[in-house]
């Protein structure tokens, strides 16, 4: 059901970790739903993302396209960053079947909180960046249940 | 260790050699329609007719009890639908479970389309139905209580021989989806006063396509799918001679097999619950302990996804299946490990294995074996898992 891109990025998937003190980082999803992606990024101070690094909770899809979207962000300036889409990652992944498009939506919500995150620490207003929607609050409790 | 390790006889199984065999000659020498009148059709005929005896004698019908049809999701659809038509006139009730397989609470939602009210118990952490529950349900307009012999995903072995009691007691009909039980573990119809029983060939080594619908003598409802005379009236279309004769074979060695199958697949499916639970830190088992079939493990392994689990263990050459909201097209996780009251995100995290009787103990060790390191691999990666480990830190 999935491209040979997307089965590269499962397997192999690249940038796979977190960054200590990160200019920003973002975490969006829904353990609800199956779906969380954490987004690490290390932007330097002529807004250059140098490093982008990822955590990913979910299906093949999920991890594949947060793979997909750090490494098109890597390299880039913040503003070249808010580009990189959904459909961009999709593309990127030569496709994805119709019920897993959500998870490209979230890598691209995941690029968002993180800039944002870097926005906010650095008191400076990102043009064409509006708050993300964030939705992981309800998974605290639930998830320390005892077994 | 061979290519492929199939742990996924829950979702279909093998077709026995012995079985395609017996099913062979029905198709290029018997091929006769069994409902003709010349004597050519007189094989295909009487194969059906030991097929049905087959299958009655092992669950104790009579054979003119049993109705074949296309599989368990028609004896399903069938049996609550004309229930619900043939005593509307005594009530419009009907009880069922929240962990009944999609073909009864689909079926059941359809039913609350058309005015009828339905009842789904809740069961409890192990999966069971609580009687005192049943029993607070049922009102003078039930009609029907439909609860199946043993749970597709977790595998718990309902108490069948109770609730029939209860239902006969109240004079309410009852029904059970035994599509997972059937050949497996016994069942016997009178004694639990069961009065009507979904099985299907392909769960038990038959072919795919054949079902049968068992309606104890008396029970009135109709027929279902018109058009000729077939099965006293009651379910119209050519009879699937090939298909039925597969299936009174599967049953035959079913139930000839079933008490040493079932200590073999037991032994194994403990040593597999044993290691996992042992060897894999934050892992569960769904389901009840003992009172579950003995093909059936279903886990939960915190802090991972299902679909990730069994893509990379189809690498490994493993089939496995999941409860994860990914691997049923919806958002939604598993509705038997919601109803046993897991939390959505430990939900996402079900793998179900099930075990036949050619599994080996080395292709368990060996799915152990993977499953650990697949299980590593993924938590490494999950920022459910971080989260987890910052704090235990703290």
């Amino acid at each position: 059901m999935y491209s040979e891109k997307v089965m590269d990025h499962f397997n192999n998937p690249r940038n796979v970790g977190e960054i200590d003190n990160p200019s920003g980082v973002g975490t969006v999803g829904n353990a609800k739903c199956g779906d969380i992606m954490r987004m690490y990024l290390d932007i330097d101070d002529n807004g250059i993302i140098q490093e982008a690094k990822f955590k990913t909770f979910g299906c093949g899809a999920a991890v594949a396209t947060s793979s997909m979207a750090t490494e098109l962000v890597k390299g880039k300036t913040v503003q070249e960053a808010l580009q990189v889409t959904n459909k961009a990652v999709m593309e990127a992944l030569d496709g994805l079947p119709p019920v897993k498009v959500h998870c490209s939506l979230l890598a691209e919500e995941a690029i968002h909180a993180a800039l944002w995150d870097y926005a906010e620490k650095h008191n400076i207003k990102i043009e064409g960046l509006e708050k993300p929607v964030t939705d992981i609050g309800e998974k605290e409790e639930a998830v320390e249940e005892e077994y | 260790m061979s290519q492929l390790i199939y742990l996924d006889n829950a979702a279909t199984t093998q077709v026995y050699p012995e079985v395609l065999d017996a099913m062979v000659p029905y198709f290029t020498e018997y091929y006769g329609n069994p409902s003709a009148i010349y004597t050519f059709a007189g094989n295909a005929k009487k194969a059906v007719d030991e097929a049905r005896n087959i299958l009655a004698e092992g669950i104790h019908a009579k054979p003119e009890e049993i109705y074949f049809t296309g599989g368990g999701s028609e004896s399903d659809n069938w049996v609550l639908k004309a229930t619900a038509e043939a005593y509307e006139s005594k009530g419009k009730h009907i009880i069922t479970t929240k962990i009944e397989h999609h073909a009864i609470l689909h079926t059941a939602e359809y039913l609350e389309k058309k005015g009828f009210e339905v009842t789904y118990l809740d069961v409890d952490e192990n999966g069971l139905v609580r009687l005192e529950d049943l029993k607070a349900a049922i009102r003078p307009d039930t009609i029907l209580i439909s609860v199946m012999a043993a749970n597709n995903e977790i595998g718990t072995i309902e108490p069948l021989a109770e609730i029939g009691a209860i239902a006969k007691e109240k004079g309410i009909l009852f029904h059970t989806d035994a599509v997972q039980a059937f050949g497996h573990i016994p069942i016997d119809v009178d004694a639990m006063n069961i009065d009507m029983l979904s099985a299907s060939g392909h769960k038990v080594n038959g072919p795919k396509g054949i079902g049968l619908l068992y309606i104890r003598k008396g029970v009135k409802i109709r027929s279902f799918v018109h058009g000729g005379a077939q099965e006293r009236q009651r379910r119209a279309g050519t009879h699937n001679v090939p298909g039925i004769v597969g299936f009174g074979k599967a049953a035959q060695l079913a139930f000839e097999n079933m008490e040493k199958r079932s200590k073999y697949e037991t032994e194994l499916r403990d040593h597999l619950i044993e290691r996992v639970l042992a060897e894999i830190p934050y892992s569960r088992l769904n389901g009840d302990r003992t009172k579950r079939l003995p093909n059936n493990a279903n886990f939960c392994f915190r802090f991972i996804e299902g679909e990730s689990m069994l893509i990379l263990l189809d690498q490994n050459g493993i089939c496995g299946s999941s409860g994860s909201a990914c691997t049923s097209g919806s958002l939604d996780p598993s509705h038997v490990l919601l109803a046993i009251g897991l939390p959505h995100e430990i939900a996402h995290g079900s793998l179900r294995l099930t075990l036949s009787d050619k599994t080996t103990r080395e292709e368990i060790d060996y799915t152990v074996d993977k499953l650990k390191t697949i299980i590593e691999r993924l938590r490494s990666m999950s920022p459910l898992y971080e989260d987890f480990v910052k704090k235990q830190n703290q």
